[in-house]
């Protein structure tokens, strides 16, 4: 990885970038990370001022575009100390492309290149950035799981081990394996729709790898590759689920700490 | 050859029928996708990618130093009696090559595997200036039988099966019919043995130039180039110019990590270091030797920003690795070069507006690069395609107003909410019949969006604790 090292976040108050999609459509996501944190008793705080890391912009090729949504992300990120996100993609959006994209106004880039530098996905902060391995978790009934590495997270960050290290001592679950697991699932932003039986053919050999899986859930650290295999489940009737890895996690967690999620989606 | 590559979604379409071609493809590529892991790695992780590192070291080195290197290969190919000739485009290669045949009285022609032949149409002029030419590498002998072109830059024969050789070797040189792989290798290569003793010129690419010593290199698993290169009187060698390498040293990374990446050898089964014609105290080796130094567009890709993809070794890793293709194959591609590096070459040298899919072929997952001996950044130069289409008004127009509509509801926190909130009273009335997104909705549900958005949910929560805390005080 060429990614520049990052100075250790233990100990500092953490801002929750929540991204877009998690924002909109999975705020429970956002929340069992919460839940997760402040269970450790770390500081969190969630600037409103954001919105998006403005990847769907960049993948697209609309560069000004990209840079506007990620000049609001500067603006309300200004005063982090670390920034943690339940996204692989966005994650890499910022520590990858953020500085490319300011690279023509030195304050701008400055401000790029430190959010770059305080940045971490949430598996990766929990293991990497904290050295936590077990949550000391215990599922309330016994559920097999298998995992999704999803591109960005696995190629571009280096993640992988991290929440594979963080669901081996979580009780009650059993972990199996996923046929061509690391694999794209055919989301890739923007490619979904603007490639869309590309991107159907792909999700066809994911959902196919899926239902030949003993495990009845798959875990992924990016909502966006959950909602491609979730999408395609539906759609082909196959009875398993795809689900963020924090939400499972936080499922974990004793029951008289969680907030703000729904009764039925702690299962 | 022609291009095509504006119809890449059709013929992925095409492609994505064909059960057989499927089977084929995903076979070969996964298989060689995991010998290249087994080989690679096979004294460990960091090993490899310190191999990986030097390749890529010894390329960027050459790219860097091209104008002086080339000059050095020449005069050190002329020192060992080869003749260098300069071809500027596919039309002067071409000549070039049809010139010689005629001063040597060539009829029949050999050839060995070159993908550079390929990219300048040379089969197709020879034939036309009636001068037959006969491909000796095996796959690509099968695709010339069939009347195709390559489908891979390795293996070229790798979206037909077993059975269509068979039918095709049955037809095409009367084998008997057997499904025994060495039983139709064999009719393959009496085949080819008898036209191999009966050319007059041979024909090759080269993987490699080195510099510091004037040397071509092949490298083959039938022993084809030998034959191609040695047995006729004459022998040319087209290759592009960005295949010199420096030093002998540099060639040695490299034809370490070639076979490897390819199909996952630690060596071919044939290795050629050609230095030059047949001495004076030889048995064997042609009595002239050529290398044409193609340029075709190659001098323009490097002074661009791209020059990096003139890095490639055409090792075809990117492809065995890209789960596109893997479901596309290579016709769908449109032009000679397929798979990522194809879909970035392209354009690169046959025009943007030709290729206007290609860059977004890709869901920008990074297995090629990831695989690529030489680290060459695939995504990162599709990424910047895709900025170039649009900056050349190549991108359709919903699109340029759909992204100025995102960008401006997205950096605004007040649009945003806004929008987020239209968005689920949207989906909740509306279900999956939501106009405009079928591209989405053709193939796959969509989420069940939440009553409320996460900062919604935070701010209740901050209500509450705020709240609490005020009655506890």
């Amino acid at each position: 990885m060429e990614l520049p090292e990052r100075p250790s976040p233990a100990g500092k108050r953490v801002s929750l970038f929540a991204t877009c999609i998690v924002d909109m459509i999975y705020p429970q996501t956002g929340m069992a990370v919460v839940n997760i944190l402040e269970h450790l008793g770390i500081a969190i705080e969630f600037p409103l001022e954001q919105t998006c890391c403005g990847q769907p912009g960049f993948n697209a090729g609309y560069r000004n575009e990209a840079r506007q949504v990620a000049a609001q992300f500067l603006r309300a990120f200004k005063d982090a100390e670390v920034i943690v996100t339940p996204s692989g993609s966005c994650a890499a959006m910022i520590r990858h492309e953020y500085p490319g994209l300011f690279a023509d106004d030195p304050d701008l880039l400055a401000q790029a290149e430190r959010v770059a530098a305080i940045t971490w996905e949430f598996t990766e902060y929990l293991v990497d950035g904290l050295g936590i391995t077990d949550l000391e978790l215990s599922l309330p009934k016994p559920a097999s799981f298998a995992f999704h590495d999803s591109c960005h997270g696995l190629r571009m960050l280096g993640l992988g081990q991290a929440a594979r290290t963080l669901m081996q001592h979580v009780e009650n679950a059993s972990i199996y394996d996923l046929n061509e697991n690391d694999v794209c699932c055919g989301f890739g932003g923007t490619f979904s729709i603007k490639m869309p039986e590309v991107s159907s053919a792909m999700l066809q050999n994911k959902i196919a790898n899926i239902a030949q899986c003993e495990a009845d859930t798959i875990l992924t650290t990016d909502v966006s590759c959950m909602t491609q295999m979730n999408g395609g489940l539906k759609r082909n009737n196959i009875p398993k689920q795809v689900r963020h890895i924090a939400e499972v996690l936080a499922a974990g967690l004793p029951t008289n700490t969680l907030v703000g999620l729904p009764k039925d989606k702690t299962q | 050859m022609k291009v095509n590559a504006n119809n890449f979604v059709p013929m992925f379409k095409v492609n994505l029928q064909k059960q057989d071609v499927q089977e084929a493809v995903h076979y070969a590529t996964t298989l060689a996708y995991h010998k290249r892991l087994d080989a690679m790695f096979a004294y460990g992780q960091e090993h490899g990618e310190a191999l990986r590192q030097q390749a890529a070291e010894a390329k960027r080195r050459a790219l860097r130093n091209l104008p002086d290197l080339l000059e050095k290969a020449e005069a050190n190919m002329q020192a060992n009696g080869i003749e260098v000739l300069w071809a500027a485009d596919a039309d002067e290669a071409n000549r070039m090559v049809v010139d010689i045949a005629r001063q040597s009285e060539a009829e029949l022609i050999v050839k060995s595997k070159s993908m550079a032949t390929e990219e300048i149409g040379l089969n197709a002029y020879l034939e036309q200036n009636d001068i037959t030419v006969v491909e000796t590498d095996l796959g690509e002998l099968i695709v010339q039988l069939d009347g195709d072109t390559p489908g891979h830059l390795v293996t070229p024969a790798v979206h037909k099966t077993k059975a269509a050789i068979r039918d095709l070797f049955v037809r095409e040189l009367g084998m008997e019919p057997t499904d025994d792989a060495q039983e139709m290798t064999m009719a393959a290569r009496q085949h080819l043995r008898r036209i191999f003793l009966s050319a007059d010129l041979g024909i090759s690419g080269g993987n490699f130039i080195i510099a510091e010593t004037g040397t071509v290199c092949l490298v083959t698993n039938e022993g084809n180039a030998r034959l191609t290169t040695v047995l006729p009187k004459v022998h040319i060698a087209i290759v592009g110019i960005e295949k010199i390498v420096e030093t002998v040293d540099d060639y040695a990374t490299l034809t370490q990590v070639l076979p490897r990446s390819a199909i996952g050898q630690t060596m071919p089964v044939y290795t050629h270091m050609l230095n030059g014609p047949r001495r004076a105290d030889e048995t064997s080796g042609p009595e002239k030797v050529y290398v044409i130094l193609l340029d075709n567009g190659r001098s323009r890709i490097y002074d661009s920003t791209y020059t990096e993809a003139l890095a490639c070794i055409r090792c075809g890793a990117c492809l065995n690795a890209c789960p596109v293709y893997r479901i596309a194959s290579g016709h769908a591609y449109g032009w000679v070069y397929p798979g990522p590096i194809g879909s970035i070459l392209t354009p690169l040298f046959t025009g943007l507006e030709n290729a206007k899919p290609l860059p977004h072929a890709s869901s920008l997952c990074g297995s090629c690069k990831q695989v690529c001996p030489v680290e060459i950044d695939i995504p990162g130069m599709l990424l910047d395609l895709r900025r170039d289409l649009v900056a050349e008004g190549l991108s359709p127009q919903v699109w340029d107003w759909g992204m100025k509509g995102w960008a401006l509801a997205f950096s605004k926190p007040g649009l945003f909410s806004a929008g987020g909130t239209a968005a689920r009273l949207g989906t909740n009335l509306l279900g999956q019949n939501i106009p405009f997104t079928g591209a989405w909705t053709n193939s796959r549900d969509m989420p069940e969006f939440a009553d409320k958005s996460f900062r919604q949910l935070w701010q209740e929560r901050s209500q509450e604790a705020y709240q609490k805390g005020a009655s506890d005080e």
